[in-house]
Formats: structure tokens, sequence, C-alpha cells
């Protein structure tokens, strides 16, 4: 669709569509101009619009005096009631779609200086500043000591496909927990079962200090909140309007004051009075994001985060899952982003189906890799066996006839004595390191197997 | 329950559809057409007219707007509950804390209250213009307190009776246009009881009309406790039944104390 490209105009959805309108009978200018402002603003309370600008005014004086003309012209005949009807029919039509934003709308976009314009990428200390206020008024729900997600033998069961397989872990409060896993591996239904959507088939659970069960269901998803793979955003929302629903739903006090700062925390405070519907999908995920962030849940589950989101967009939202660190929110973070689990958790666990393992990313590797010296030399050892017989080496395999690989006990001891001896051998030594396993070699390495135990 | 919560799904709901045109379009035009249609009725009838005659034609318009609130709604509620689960934002709603039952009676009330304003809307035109234009004889027979009675009584009731199939079907329909056809479909049988009342059939003494409210009072009611019931959320999300934990600890009690029901042991 060819829009004019010498509009600007104020981002509410009466503007696009009467854009699209406008666009498709061939959008001349004049006409442009003259739908560039609403003729209308729907009242505060109540039906109906008040006329705004000269096009309102002047449509509704046609308006009255075509009913007025109606009902004193056809006095004498029975014409005149449907005449009226259709005027008026006519007018709340012409006012339906030239109508504006709600009198009572915040910052309704042509109040706005910039017209509603987006502030994308300004970032940084407006961010936390903003992610600070969000979670002040925060009240422990439970002993600081206490852990946040106490997940004991859990286990779900959909008819004969088993979806998740006795699950137990624990997640400290203020914790940010890594949830890795293949795809269907059950993190999604894990995290449904801990935030009350579906019932575990076994298993219990203490989410934010209550217990899962369905009595008390109301009460822990007052205390958490999740944000879904799919941002599940009312596309003819402004916005604003989608977080003044959840803002209800939580029964919040000052939901204003509160939305301006979820949406600041993301960075989208200029987008309040966009219809999500026009955002793209990083902003969208942004959007729920800010969802996410507005009952100042004491714990927050996060599926795929920054799935969707350009380079910068996700390095904002891992600054922000640090932010929620910082002031003691305790993050359950799924996400296939290896080297995001790593960067930004305290912990990860690696399910398929059933727990693999659960630690911090670099005990895992300590667990799952024996610690190994790299030696590479300009030529090949005339006796390597000779040379790698030192303190701290266990064993070694030349990878290539210039590339050795020791197994260790201790990196500190071995590193130096195997220097010692190679200077003593006369080699030339090209590189000596010690051999770094990523989360990703240990991810793989665990799914890896347990694949091939299946099969 | 909470207002504040069902304030915010109905003031959500609304919303939406006033940005749907085709909520709106649906919404508008069957009750112009049904506005029309009684008009000319009501203005070709002559003074001259029999008893008989006029009461058939008021029979019609009468039934005419009783189906307004019947066909509205439904459109509004079979897309409440099935509709979110298709644009995917059903799911972050259940995560919030929302009863079920909040929920509903916010979907419940943002289609009921539109339906309702156009329908009361509608007759209050009817109502001024056969004041204004028909026939002396026509105005007597629409003007009969009974029937103006019956009219207003009925129209917030059927429009529930219509509100609360729509989301039941809404509730376990796997399609949004499946939920629409069949909520239709299931607020046909009404049309037979509005039948009976336009027609005098069943003949509106104010006994009569309000003993029937009540009725169908009682029936909204018991509709609305058994689409609550029907709402679940386990099913709704992954489209699997809940799993029952009382039966199933109930199950695991018996399957440790075999001996109890005679079973093997």
């Amino acid at each position: 669709m060819n829009r004019p490209s010498t509009c600007r105009c104020s981002p509410t959805e009466g503007t696009i569509v009467r854009l699209e309108v406008v666009a498709e009978l061939g959008c001349p200018n004049e006409i442009v101009r003259l739908m560039d402002r609403p003729w209308f603003r729907r009242r505060r309370v109540g039906l109906g619009w008040r006329p705004i600008g000269w096009q309102g005014w002047l449509v509704t004086g046609v308006a009255v005096a075509l009913a007025a003309g109606a009902l004193t012209l056809l006095h004498a005949s029975s014409a005149r009631v449907p005449i009226v009807i259709l005027v008026v029919a006519v007018y709340a039509a012409v006012a339906l779609a030239t109508g504006g934003a709600r009198s009572a709308d915040p910052a309704a976009p042509e109040d706005q200086p910039n017209g509603g314009e987006a502030e994308i990428g300004v970032g940084g200390v407006e961010q936390r500043l903003a992610l600070r206020a969000l979670t002040s008024g925060r009240v422990s729900t439970s002993s600081p000591d206490e852990p946040a997600l106490v997940v004991e033998h859990l286990t779900k069961r959909f008819g004969e496909r088993l979806a998740v397989d006795d699950v137990s872990f624990s997640v400290a409060a203020g914790e940010v927990f890594g949830f890795l896993g293949p795809n269907g591996a059950g993190k999604t239904t894990t995290v449904r079962m801990l935030a009350t959507l579906i019932a575990p088939t076994s298993g219990t659970a203490r989410v934010a200090g209550l217990l899962l069960d369905p009595a008390n269901g109301v009460d822990i998803r007052q205390r958490i909140a999740v944000m879904t793979e799919n941002p599940g955003l009312y596309l003819r929302l402004t916005v604003a309007e989608n977080l003044e629903f959840f803002a209800g739903l939580y029964e919040l006090a000052q939901p204003k004051a509160r939305i301006g700062q979820a949406l600041a925390a993301v960075n989208l405070g200029g987008r309040a009075n966009d219809p999500c519907g026009s955002l793209s999908k990083g902003l969208r995920q942004r959007v729920a994001l800010a969802r996410a962030l507005l009952s100042d849940p004491a714990v927050v589950f996060l599926d795929e985060p920054t799935s969707g989101l350009d380079p910068v967009a996700s390095r904002e939202v891992q600054e922000l899952i640090d932010g929620l660190r910082e002031r003691g929110v305790t993050v359950f973070l799924t996400t296939h982003r290896l080297e995001e689990a790593e960067r930004l958790c305290d912990r990860v666990a690696i399910l398929n189906t059933s727990m693999l393992t659960v630690g911090r990313p670099d005990e895992l590797r300590d667990r799952l890799f024996t610690k190994s010296l790299v030696v590479r030399t300009v030529a090949p050892l005339a006796s390597p066996e000779r040379v790698f017989t030192v303190a701290g080496v266990d064993g070694w395999r030349a990878d290539d006839t210039t590339r050795y690989v020791l197994t260790v006990s201790d990196a500190r001891i071995a590193a130096p004595a195997v220097t010692r001896a190679l200077v003593a051998a006369g080699a030339d030594l090209l590189s000596l390191a010690e051999e770094q396993h990523s989360l990703e070699d240990v991810y793989l390495e665990l799914v890896d197997d347990d694949v091939e135990a299946a099969t | 329950m909470s207002g504040k919560r069902i304030v915010s799904v109905v003031r959500k709901e609304v919303r939406e559809f006033r940005r749907n045109r085709f909520v709106i379009g649906t919404m508008a035009v069957l009750p112009f057409i049904f506005l029309i249609t009684p008009m000319l009725t009501i203005f070709k009838i002559p003074e001259s007219s029999t008893g008989p005659q006029v009461k058939a034609a008021v029979g019609t318009i009468s039934l005419l707007l009783l189906i307004v609130p019947i066909a509205v709604p439904p459109v509004i509620a079979a897309y409440s509950v099935v509709g979110e689960r298709d644009q995917g934002t059903l799911e972050p709603v259940l995560t919030a804390p929302v009863r079920a039952s909040e929920l509903l009676l916010g979907k419940a009330a943002a289609a009921f209250l539109p339906s309702v304003a156009i329908t009361y809307a509608i007759y209050l035109v009817v109502l001024t213009s056969v004041r204004l234009g028909a026939a002396h004889v026509v105005r007597t027979v629409v003007f009969h307190p009974p029937q103006l009675l019956a009219q207003i009584l009925f129209t917030p009731l059927l429009a529930l009776w219509s509100i609360w199939v729509g989301i039941g079907i809404s509730t376990r329909a796997s399609d949004v246009r499946v939920a629409q056809q069949l909520a239709t479909v299931a607020s046909l049988p009404l049309l037979g009881f509005t039948s009976l009342i336009s027609f005098q059939l069943i003949k509106p003494s104010v006994p009569i009309a309000i003993g029937l409210a009540l009725a169908l009072l009682a029936a909204d009611t018991a509709l609305w406790r058994i689409v609550s019931r029907l709402f679940d959320r386990e099913r709704l999300i992954t489209g699997h039944r809940r799993t029952d934990v009382r039966a199933r600890d109930h199950e695991a009690a018996h399957q440790a104390r075999p001996g109890e029901r005679g079973g093997p042991g």
C-alpha cells in the first residue's frame, strides 16, 4: 500500500485507518491534510464524541441543520422520523470514522510535542532509574533465606506422553536461573505448572513462598509474572492500553505511573500511544517484558525474552535482567541462547524431559570435562612421553603432530612444570593454554548423551 | 471476586470491539435492518385496520425487537475465549491473578452492555415513532403495558442467555468460526420462546411476564455457573483436559489399600 510520503500523522489507529482509506482512494494531498487530525474526540465518560477542529464542528452543524429541517419541513409527513434517524446514523458513522483518542487519555499523541515518535536506543541510566522506581515498592512476601522456587519430583503427563519426568530443583531468592533444553524438553510445561496454568500429574512445589495448589492459584499469580514466548498483545489496543488492562488485573495502585515506569524500563516511553499492531516483533517483545515488570513480581518467568530481537535490543534486555538481579528479583530464564545463559545466569538447569543437571556454569564444566592444557609447538617433539612426565600431568595425547592435549589435575601446578620441561627439551613452544569449555559444550555433551541413551 | 478486575476486562473488551470493523458492522447492520422493517410496517397500517391485523403486525415487530438481543451477542461471545486463544493473548491473561469467573463475567458484561443498549435504543426509537406518527389503533396495541413490560424484561435476560451459550461454546470450540456458527445455532431455540410471546400465544399479562422473566433469570444464573465450570485453563492452553488432582489422590489412596475395594493383594 502506498502511503503518502508527506503525511506526518499521529500514530492512533483512527489515523492509520483513515490513511489506509485515503491511500486506497489515491490520496490527494488535500484530503490527507484535511484528515490529518481527528475531527472528533471520544468523551471521557459515556457515549458520544466531542467535535474538535473546524471539520468536526462543520459536520455537527450540518447534521443539526438537516435534522431540524426534516422535522420542520416534513412536519406533516411520516417520513420525518426515518430521515432524522438516518441523519443521526450518518453523523455517528462520521464521528466513529474520524474520531481520535479519548479525552482522558494521558498524553494523547496529538498532545505530545514529538507526535509520539519513538525514542529507541536511548537506554542506560534512564532505564535503570525506571527499573529502580518500578521495584522500589515491593514488599517481601517470604523470608529472604527462603528459596523463591522449590520444585520436588514434579511430573506432567499428557495422556500417554510424559512431558516432564520427576524434576526437582530450587532457585534462591534474587537468583537468575537458566532453564535450558532442546525443543520439547518440557521447559514451557514446567513454567506453566509453576505459573498455575496447568496442574502437575505428581510432585509438589513452592512458588514465591506458596504451596503450588489450585487454592493458591490467584495468590501465586499475584506474586509472579510470566513473559510467554509469544508476546500475546492485543494488536488493536495501544501499548498503554495493553498495560492498563494488566494493571487492572493485578489491581495496581497508581497504574498510570507504573505503566510509565515499566515502559521507561524497556525504553519504550515514547511509544505508549502506538497501536501494538504497528510495532515490530522486537518492540512487541519489549512491551511484553514491560507487562511482566508491571506488577513488581517476586519471581519473573522469562520464556525466550530475546527471541527475535536485534543484538542491540538483546543487549538491552540482558542489561534489564542484570538490573532485576541487582534489585533482588528472582528471574527464571528459559532460553536457547547458551552464551546468554552463561553470561546472565547464576545457575543453569539442563532439562530433557527429566533433569540432566543443575549447577553453576563453571561447576558444570568442571564436572563434565577433565581439566586439560593444550600445548602447541613449532616442530614435533622428539619424545613427548619423556617431556610430559612431570608433576601435575595425568596423561596426554597428540591431536596433531605439533598439538598435544594434556590431562591435568591442577593447571596452576602443571603449566609451569610443562613449560620448564619443554624449555629443557629444547622445544620451540608456540602456545600453552588451559582448554576452555563453554556452556554450549556442556549442553551438547549432556543432551547428545541423553539422546543416545534414549535410542 | 474483584470488581476492579471485572471492570478491566470489560474496558479492554469494549476497546477491542470498537476498533474491530467486523464487530461494529455486525452489531450495527442487524439492528439497523430490524429498525427499518418495523418502521415501514407500522406506518403502512391504516387507521381503518382491524384488531387482529394490527396485533399480527405488532407481534412481528415485537419478535424482531426480541431477536436483536439474541442475535447480536453470539458474535462477540463466541469469539471471547477461543478468539483470544487463536490470537495468542489468552495465556498471558491466564497468568495474571484473575479468576475464571471474573474473566467470564467481564467478557459477558462487555457483550451484554452494547447488545442491550442497542436493543433498548431501537425500542425507544420505535416507541417514539409510533407515538409521533402511527395510527391510533397501532399506538393502543404497542403501548399495551404487559407488552411493554415483556419487552423491557426479556431483552436483557434473552441477551444473557445468548451470551452464556456463546461463551460456553467458545470455551470448548477449536476454532472461532465454528464457535460463532454453533453459538448462532444454539440461540435459535430462544426464537421459539420469543415467538410465543410476540404473537401472544403466551398472553403477556404482568404476572406471566414476571414469572417467565424469573425463570429465565434462574436459567441464566445456572448457565453462568455451568460455563464457569467448563472454563478449564489447562485445556485452553494445551488442548488436554485438566488433571483431576483430587481424583488422582483418591485413586492413589485406594491403590495403597487395595483390600478395601476387594482388589488383588
